[in-house]
Order: structure tokens, then sequence, then C-alpha cells
């Protein structure tokens, strides 16, 4: 049968039912989050939609103007469907997540390499400077970078990269460290390869596994603290609301019982967070082969 | 050792250095705190003057210069909005965030080890998955959408407890705290909860796997063969020997539980720090925000040495070597 690694650790994977669970409801909710506007049942963002008769309904309210709509997760101060927001947010949400994590992924990749494969001075300069920087909570880094750079889309995922850089470094690198030392590198420099072919060509691939791990668990990471970020409303502007804001603007009403417009994307998000670290975790043990039974 | 320990200082000294040059031209290069100072009347003459009383017509070299050779001296610059002593007005903002920051820890230990032992001793037991499983849930939780959640359970439906300020105060050498009054208590309940959420998930996991690991060691099936009494065992021998990483965590963590303050801080309207740095971002109150980050980075710098220093004083297999501040 067929017996790559992959095919074995997809088998590995789908051994737990949590997480294939998990990564079920995970691709429903990109799904959704990628055809937010054919699926929302109006456009949120768009005010000739909204009506604003209908404002601050409690779920599964029918529509005043149109007695066949419905707002099931009941709607906002303007009259917005909260699901059709969610539904949005979800998409910025998630976006801001993948954009940083992959840019994060692509610097702290390339610096860990070269760290790992130069040794040397330029290793521990590269390794002092993110032990120093991890030695700072994530929050407080952003928080520092945000009151520094001011908010916007562009600045978040800035702040964001700036944040998780260091964990793809230090997990390259020490990754790097332990492949170098193979033979197969130690053939291929016999061959007389170029040092830019080996690293690439040979050492790159090698140390890709346990780097895709701290990647899917640094999206739910990256997701969740973008969410606070926005929250405390240092992160996306009101143009372009993600799911942390949607909470923020709930907030407000919290106290005075409509607790649907806080409550259901808090939910979703919530969903988003633990199905990607319910699927990172499967991820880890499925790649590593110690702990796979025959 | 010594040597070390004056690289050590040293480089954290480079290290606020370099966090000074980056939040102070970061934040110079956002906004025009005139135009939030200045009546929208005011005519040019009045923003010129306010603008050269704040000293914002200089080079931007020169307002560093004079901002560090100030620094140095304890001034961090006037709040353009409070219009007193930037570092003044955090200092007075700091005990009700320390007085946070050590009751949320607390009941991070005092609810995080005995779960921990729990799920430890009994790894297969219903109770010992259900704390296992609820560590996960606290790890993967937002904290302020769990703020959220408490205030809409304890304050709005079941109106047990405030969801914001501090409550009734008691000053003990003039510093006003919470924890001495009733009142303080109902109001430190839910943000301290909040704040202590992700760390109670973290000491029960430690606790739980040092546990596991401790219990197969000799001098625990040594201690058994005595017939030593299974409470001795676990509340003398195992404890005594996994409290070493927990106290250094527990140490590296409060700076952590102090920056998190801010979203909790937010959340429960809770006169801290954390609360007055976001207001003065909204403000563009620039020297309290420009101070609130150096006291904070500070205070991770000293929090991280001492924690080294304590960590090789408790452990003697530890040698105090050229790791990172």
């Amino acid at each position: 049968m067929t017996d790559t690694p992959s095919f074995a650790a997809l088998r590995a994977f789908a051994r737990s039912h949590v997480a294939t669970a998990a990564l079920l409801l995970l691709l429903l909710l990109a799904f959704g989050a990628a055809f937010a506007p054919w699926l929302a049942p109006q456009n949120p963002y768009d005010l000739t939609q909204l009506d604003i008769l209908d404002a601050r309904l409690p779920p599964a309210t029918e529509s005043s103007a149109d007695a066949r709509q419905r707002y099931w997760l009941g709607t906002d101060e303007q009259g917005r469907d909260i699901g059709s927001a969610i539904l949005y947010g979800l998409r910025t949400s998630i976006a801001v997540g993948l954009a940083s994590t992959a840019l994060a992924l692509l610097i702290g990749v390339v610096v860990g390499l070269l760290a790992g494969y130069a040794g040397g001075r330029i290793d521990s300069l590269v390794m002092r400077i993110v032990d120093i920087q991890l030695s700072f909570p994530a929050i407080l880094v952003a928080l520092v970078l945000l009151a520094a750079l001011g908010q916007g889309l562009g600045k978040i995922i800035a702040a964001l990269v700036a944040v998780q850089w260091a964990y793809y470094a230090r997990t390259t690198r020490s990754a790097a460290l332990v492949e170098r030392r193979k033979e197969y590198i130690e053939a291929a420099r016999m061959q007389g390869l170029s040092a830019g072919r080996i690293v690439l060509g040979h050492l790159l691939p090698n140390c890709v596994p346990p780097v895709i791990v701290v990647a899917a668990l640094q999206v739910a990471a990256a997701i969740s603290l973008e969410a606070t970020l926005s929250f405390l409303g240092l992160g996306l502007p009101i143009t372009e609301p993600s799911l942390g804001l949607l909470i923020a603007n709930g907030f407000q009403h919290l106290l005075s019982g409509r607790y649907w417009i806080s409550f259901f994307p808090g939910l979703v998000l919530l969903l988003l967070i633990v199905c990607i670290n319910l699927v990172a975790d499967q991820l880890r043990d499925a790649f590593n082969p110690k702990l796979q039974r025959q | 050792m010594k040597t070390v320990l004056l690289r050590r200082v040293l480089q954290s000294a480079v290290v606020l250095l370099a966090m000074s040059v980056l939040v102070f031209t970061g934040i110079f290069a956002v906004g025009n705190p005139v135009d939030v100072l200045v009546s929208p009347q005011a005519d040019q003459a009045e923003i010129e003057r306010i603008t050269r009383q704040l000293g914002l017509d200089r080079p931007l070299w020169e307002q560093y210069g004079r901002f560090l050779s100030q620094a140095l001296r304890g001034d961090l610059g006037q709040s353009f909005v409070h219009s007193t002593s930037a570092l003044g007005l955090i200092l007075e903002r700091l005990p009700a965030t320390l007085e946070l920051a050590v009751v949320a820890m607390g009941l991070a230990v005092l609810v995080g080890i005995p779960l921990g032992l729990l799920a430890g001793l009994k790894p297969d037991s219903a109770a010992g998955r259900g704390v296992m499983a609820g560590s996960i849930v606290g790890f993967s939780l937002p904290t302020f959408w769990v703020g959220l959640m408490l205030i809409l359970l304890f304050s709005v439906q079941l109106g047990w407890l405030p969801s914001n300020g501090r409550g009734q105060t008691v000053e003990v050498l003039g510093v006003p705290l919470s924890v001495l009054t009733a009142d303080g208590w109902a109001h430190l309940a839910l943000p301290a909860l909040n704040l202590a959420l992700f760390k109670i998930s973290l000491v029960i996991r430690l606790t739980a796997a040092g546990t596991r690991e401790a219990l197969l060691q000799d001098y625990v099936k040594f201690a058994r063969a005595k017939g030593l009494k299974p409470s001795r065992i676990v509340g003398v021998h195992v404890l005594k020997n996994i409290l070493v990483p927990i106290v250094t965590v527990v140490g590296l963590e409060f700076g952590s539980v102090i920056a998190f303050a801010v979203v909790t801080e937010t959340i429960y309207s809770w006169p801290g720090m954390g609360k007055l740095l976001i207001d003065s971002i909204n403000l563009l109150d620039r020297p309290v925000v420009v101070a609130y980050l150096l006291v904070i980075v500070t205070m991770f710098v000293a929090i991280n040495l001492l924690v080294d220093l304590a960590y090789s004083l408790l452990d003697p297999r530890v040698r105090l070597s050229d790791s990172p501040a």
C-alpha cells in the first residue's frame, strides 16, 4: 500500500477523533470566512443595507421590514446582523493571522538557517537577540510596537511578525544544528555543492517539519493576540473589524444585558482558536516518528 | 560570578537604551499632540506657543538627548494631559496594578498546585482527566473574552459582584489598598480571577508533569518501602522537589502578569498603570506612554535577573552562565 511518510502522518493524524472533528470544524470556519460575501445575508459594512429600525434586536428576531428575514444572532446598535458581521470578521481575523505567520515564518526560517549553518559569531549574535526578545511576553512587545507605530492593518501585521519571528528562528536554528552534522550534508559538501545549494536544497527541507508544527500553534496565538489588541483599540481600524473589534463594540452593551453583540463573536473566536490548537497538537504527534505505534 | 553579573547588568542597560530609542522615535512619528491639546478656536500663534512650550519645535535627536539626560535623573517628562510628572503618574498607579498581580499570582498557586497534584497523582481518574482538559481550555481562552463573560455571569445575570473600580480602599503608609476591606475584595475578585486563569492552567500543567515524574524516582519508592504515609510522601518529599521549577516559573511569569494586566484593567476599569497606558495612547499623551514602557521594561529586566540569581541559589547544580537578560 501507499506508505509514503506524508500518508503515514495522515493516518497517524486520523487516529484522534477529536482532532479530526476539530479539523472538519476548522475547514467549515475557513469556508465561511472565504465565502463570507456570498454566504452572509447582508453586507454588514454597506450602510444602505442596514436598517436603523432593526437596532439591538435579540437573537432570532424578525426584521421589521421583511418578516421572512430573521436575525438569528441578533443585531448591534446600527441594526447590523451579527451573523454577517461574524463571517466578515472571521475573514479579517484569519487573513491577519495567516499573513503575519507566513511572513514571520519566512523571516524566521531564513535567519535561523543562516545562524545554524554559519555558526560562530553570527549565530551567537542572532541567538542573543532572539533570547532577549523571547524573555519579554508577546503582548508587551506588541504593545511597545503599536504604541510606537500607531494602528492600521499593515502595522498590526508588522507587530505580529516582530513578535513571532523569533520562535521560528530558534526552532529552525536548533533543527539546522542537528542536521548540519549529518552525513548527507557532509556528502553534499564533498560533492563540491555551493553553500546556497546545500542550505536551500538539502538543509531546508529537513528542517521544515518541526517549524510547521510551531507555525500551526502560532497561527492561533497570532489570531488571539490580534483580537486582544483590537479589543484594546490598538489593532485594526473600525473600517476593517476583526472578531476582536466586534467583541469590543458589544462591551458597552454587556451591562444592559445585550449579551449577543459580544457573546457570539467571542464564541466563534474561541472555536477557531481551540480547533487550531487541537489540530496543531495532533500534527505534532503525527510528525513525531517516536510517538507512532506501528 | 562577579564578571558574569557585571556583564548581565551591562547587557540589561543596553536593552533598556535600545528600547528607549525605539519607543521615543516611534512615538514621535505618530500624531501631533498639540492638535489634541489646544481648542479648535486657537490661532496659529497659540499653537506655536504651545509647541515651543512642549519643546516639540526642536530637532528629534535634541529632544531625545534632553529626554535621556532627564531620564537618568529620574525625570521622564511632564504629562501633556495631566500637567504633572509622567513618572509620578505611573508610580501613583503602580500599587493598584501590583495588588492585582499579586492576588492573581497567589490565586494561581493556591488553585493550581492542589489541582495539579490531583491530576499528577491520579492521571487516569475522571477528576484527573477533567483537570487536564480544563487546563487546555484555560490556555486557549482569550483573556479578554473570559473577562467579559465573567462580568456577564457574575455582575449582570447573578448580580453578585461589581464589575468596575477598586471599591473601598484603606491607606497603608500612604498607599491605598483594596485587600483590607470586604468591599475591596468584592471588586478584586473578578479581575484577579480573570488575570489568574491562564497562570492557573500553567501551574496545573507544571505540577502535574512534575508529580508524575517524581513518583517514578527512587526516593519515592524508598519512602514507600519505609512505610511512610502517602500524605507525607506527597506533602514533604514530592512537593519539595517539584517546587523549584514552579517557583522559577511563578517568578518569571510575574512580569507577564503585569503586562497582561493591561487587558484586565481595561475591562474592569481597574485604576492601575495598564489602564493609564491605554488611556494615554488614545489621548496621545506621549510622555506617559514612554514612561510606562520604560518602567515596565526596567521591571522586566530586573525580574529576569533576580529569578536567575534566585534559581542558582535554590539549585546548586545551576551555574550562573552568560544567558540573556
